[in-house]
Parts: structure tokens; C-alpha cells; sequence
């Protein structure tokens, strides 16, 4: 096993979720200025962003109470986002997924990938950010050692589809049903989309990995197609009956 | 429904006591007063970790919400080959009677767990209860 004890760790309950920071560079101040940062980063995303609070900025702008540009520009950035998600998911990804204003399917990656990128800037380059089970991961866990993520196994609790190795920065993204049931939607029947158990997803950044994770997952039978065209990401989904396929490039990641 | 929930916290405490032995005990047969082999009945006892990353080690019994849990390890070539549960919390029978069944299936998860050397799980997202029986808790508790 590596040694891990100089490194740097914490778990901070936000948005909804849970986010863990698993830093294996040393613990400087500067780097321990940068978790603060982070910490920091994600509680103010989830005051603009959440859609459980009324007087979040998302939840006026939605019920047409403000503009756009009355908006922090952190909005203006996650709704063009958003566009282009919807855009290359062919309409799969929405952002009014059952029918009123909410990115959230787009804030909490890229909530992810900001904090990891607080802490790169700080000189924390071998980082490992899990915001409720999506992952940003920068460098390695130890000298010559890459990072090893588990992915659960959604019917089988407690067990492992695969392991993904890292060999370098990488976002791994699951959407399913697991945790929280059937709430992905079909944006366009906005019925629970139920035809896979689990897709994980990984690409370079966890925003558009984590959206794309969630748009082939509401795709159900035709993501397989979809993200064989997608440049840059591999995938495997598990289905109700416990079958799996997998992307022809994902054996470079896991078996 | 509450059966399966409960099962599944007594399983995550277990995990974390499993996970919290990973750093400490398992490099091998260099014994601190509070870690010692164990007189295991069902192994060759206080003489086992005669040759480098053999032996069995007993874990500090671990705090949980829903009791103290204490397990002892075996390890063979470096790697948990089988792990007893010491104290579990047994408080009625009903305890006993969820201990039976998923202490042996988290036995086994925490085998694979460890075998896998993962340092992160990624799933469908969980919220904050979720979290807390989630194989990525133990993963943190184990070193937080």
C-alpha cells in the first residue's frame, strides 16, 4: 500500500450529497488553504444553485422573479453549459427536466471539477474529489502508482462491477438507480427512465462526463450507439437483469 | 424493508472496523502492545507469524453508532485471507439474529474490498444517509 499518511483528507456533507478530498500531496499551508477554498466554493455554489431553496438565485430565475444578468456569472457559465450538453446529447440531457428550471444534473460535476481545480492551482496535483460517488481525479495516488476507482456494482450491494485505473487525470462518472431509485427522467415521454441499472461513465472532466453520464442513462437503449461516436469517453452499463456491455475503448480503463 | 436497512448499517460498521486495520496491521508480524497475534482457536494460534506477512491480528474495537465492533484478521503472503469477527453488537436477539447474516456477507465484500486496493467508489449518486453505509465512508473513515 501506498503511504497515505502525509497526505491531506476530509469529508464535507453539502448540497445535498457528500464530497470527499483525498489529497496525497504534502499538506502545506498553501494546500491546506486551498481545501478551505474549496469547502468553501461548494457551499456558495449550492446557495446560487439549489433548486430546495427558494431564494436560490436558479429557483427566482426560474420562476422569472430575475433575469439572467442579474445573475452571478457562475449561472451564466453553467446555463451555457447546459446548452451544450442538451445540444450534443441530441436533447437527452435537459435542463427543465421535469419541466421547470434546474441544472442540477450539470452544478454537482462541475461543482467537483472546480474544487479540484482550487486545489491544482494551489499545488495539490495528485487529488482525488468524489462529490457523491462522481470523481475528478488529477495526477497519481503515489509515485508510479495510479489511482484505482471502485465502481459499484448497482444490484449487488457492497460488490464491484470493475476497478478503473487512472493512468492520468480522469473524471469517472455513474448515473443510476442504486441510491435514490428511478429519478433520472426521459425529458422527452418525463417518465423515470428504467432501462439500465447503472452507466459509469469516464472522461477527461468530470462536468461534461457527469452530464453525458446522465443523459445516456435516460437514453437507455440507444446510449450505447451514442457514446461510441462520443470521442473521449468510455462506458459500462449494467442492466436490470444484471447483463453489461461496455464501450470497444473502455477495456483501457478496467476490464 | 426495515430489515434490509438495518442489515446494511451493521455491515457498514464492520466494513469500517475492516478498512481501519488496513494501515496499521497488515504490513506484517511488527506487533505493537495494543495489536498482538491472536490465540485463535481455529489457526495455528500465537505462533503463526513466523515468516514476514503472516500472521493474525487482532483490531481495536471501533465505536459505532449501533455498538462496538472488534474483528481479528489472518494474513497470509501479505494479503487478508480470513477475518474473524470478535465483539458484534449482539445486545437481543434480534441483533444476534442480523449479525448472523451480515457480518459473513460483509466478510466476504471486505475481502474483495481490500483485495482491490481501490481508493475511491464511484455509484449512482447518494445523499447523506446513503453515504453513511456506503463503501466510500469506509474508505474515508479508514484514514480520516
Amino acid at each position: 500500500m501506498s503511504d497515505t499518511t502525509a497526505g491531506l483528507r476530509h469529508v464535507e456533507h453539502v448540497m445535498g450529497s457528500v464530497f470527499s478530498f483525498d489529497i496525497r500531496d504534502e499538506p502545506t499551508p498553501a494546500v491546506r488553504r486551498a481545501l478551505d477554498e474549496a469547502v468553501h466554493h461548494l457551499h456558495r455554489i449550492d446557495e446560487v444553485f439549489s433548486t430546495y431553496r427558494p431564494d436560490s438565485c436558479i429557483s427566482r430565475l426560474g420562476r422569472g422573479e430575475i433575469r439572467r444578468e442579474d445573475c452571478p456569472s457562475e449561472v451564466l457559465e453553467v446555463l451555457f453549459l447546459c446548452a451544450h450538453a442538451a445540444r450534443v446529447s441530441d436533447g437527452w440531457f435537459s435542463i427543465v427536466p421535469e419541466g421547470t428550471l434546474d441544472p442540477s444534473g450539470l452544478v454537482k460535476g462541475w461543482a467537483v471539477e472546480a474544487a479540484s481545480r482550487i486545489l491544482h492551482e494551489a499545488g495539490a496535483h495528485d487529488t482525488c474529489v468524489n462529490g457523491g460517488g462522481d470523481i475528478q481525479i488529477r495526477g497519481r495516488a503515489a509515485p508510479a502508482t495510479p489511482w484505482r476507482i471502485g465502481v459499484a456494482h448497482p444490484l449487488r450491494p457492497g460488490e464491484l462491477v470493475t476497478v478503473v485505473t487512472a493512468h492520468d487525470d480522469l473524471a469517472v462518472a455513474t448515473s443510476g438507480t442504486a441510491e435514490r431509485g428511478a429519478h433520472i427522467v426521459d425529458p422527452f415521454t418525463g417518465r423515470p427512465a428504467t432501462a439500465l441499472a447503472s452507466l459509469t461513465l469516464v472522461g477527461p472532466r468530470l462536468t461534461l462526463t457527469d452530464t453525458y453520464a446522465t443523459a445516456a442513462f435516460a437514453r437507455g437503449d440507444g446510449a450505447r450507439d451514442w457514446l461510441e461516436g462520443l470521442h473521449g469517453y468510455e462506458a459500462l452499463a449494467v442492466t436490470p437483469d444484471g447483463g453489461e456491455w461496455r464501450t470497444t475503448g473502455f477495456h483501457r480503463y478496467g476490464s | 424493508m426495515r430489515r434490509a436497512v438495518l442489515v446494511g448499517t451493521g455491515s457498514s460498521a464492520l466494513v469500517v472496523a475492516l478498512l481501519a486495520l488496513k494501515p496499521h496491521q497488515i504490513p506484517g508480524p511488527d506487533t505493537s502492545a495494543a495489536r498482538s497475534p491472536v490465540p485463535s482457536p481455529t489457526s495455528t494460534g500465537a505462533s503463526t507469524g513466523t515468516s514476514a506477512g503472516m500472521g493474525t491480528y487482532t483490531g481495536d474495537p471501533v465505536d459505532t453508532r449501533y455498538g462496538t465492533v472488534q474483528v481479528a484478521v489472518t494474513v497470509t503472503d501479505g494479503r487478508i485471507t480470513a477475518v474473524k469477527v470478535i465483539q458484534a453488537p449482539d445486545q437481543n436477539g434480534r441483533d444476534q439474529q442480523i449479525s448472523s447474516q451480515a457480518l459473513p456477507q460483509l466478510t466476504q465484500e471486505a475481502i474483495k474490498a481490500q483485495s482491490a486496493h481501490i481508493d475511491a467508489v464511484s455509484g449512482a449518486s447518494y445523499t447523506s444517509q446513503g453515504y453513511a453505509q456506503s463503501l466510500q465512508s469506509a474508505l474515508d473513515q479508514a484514514h480520516v
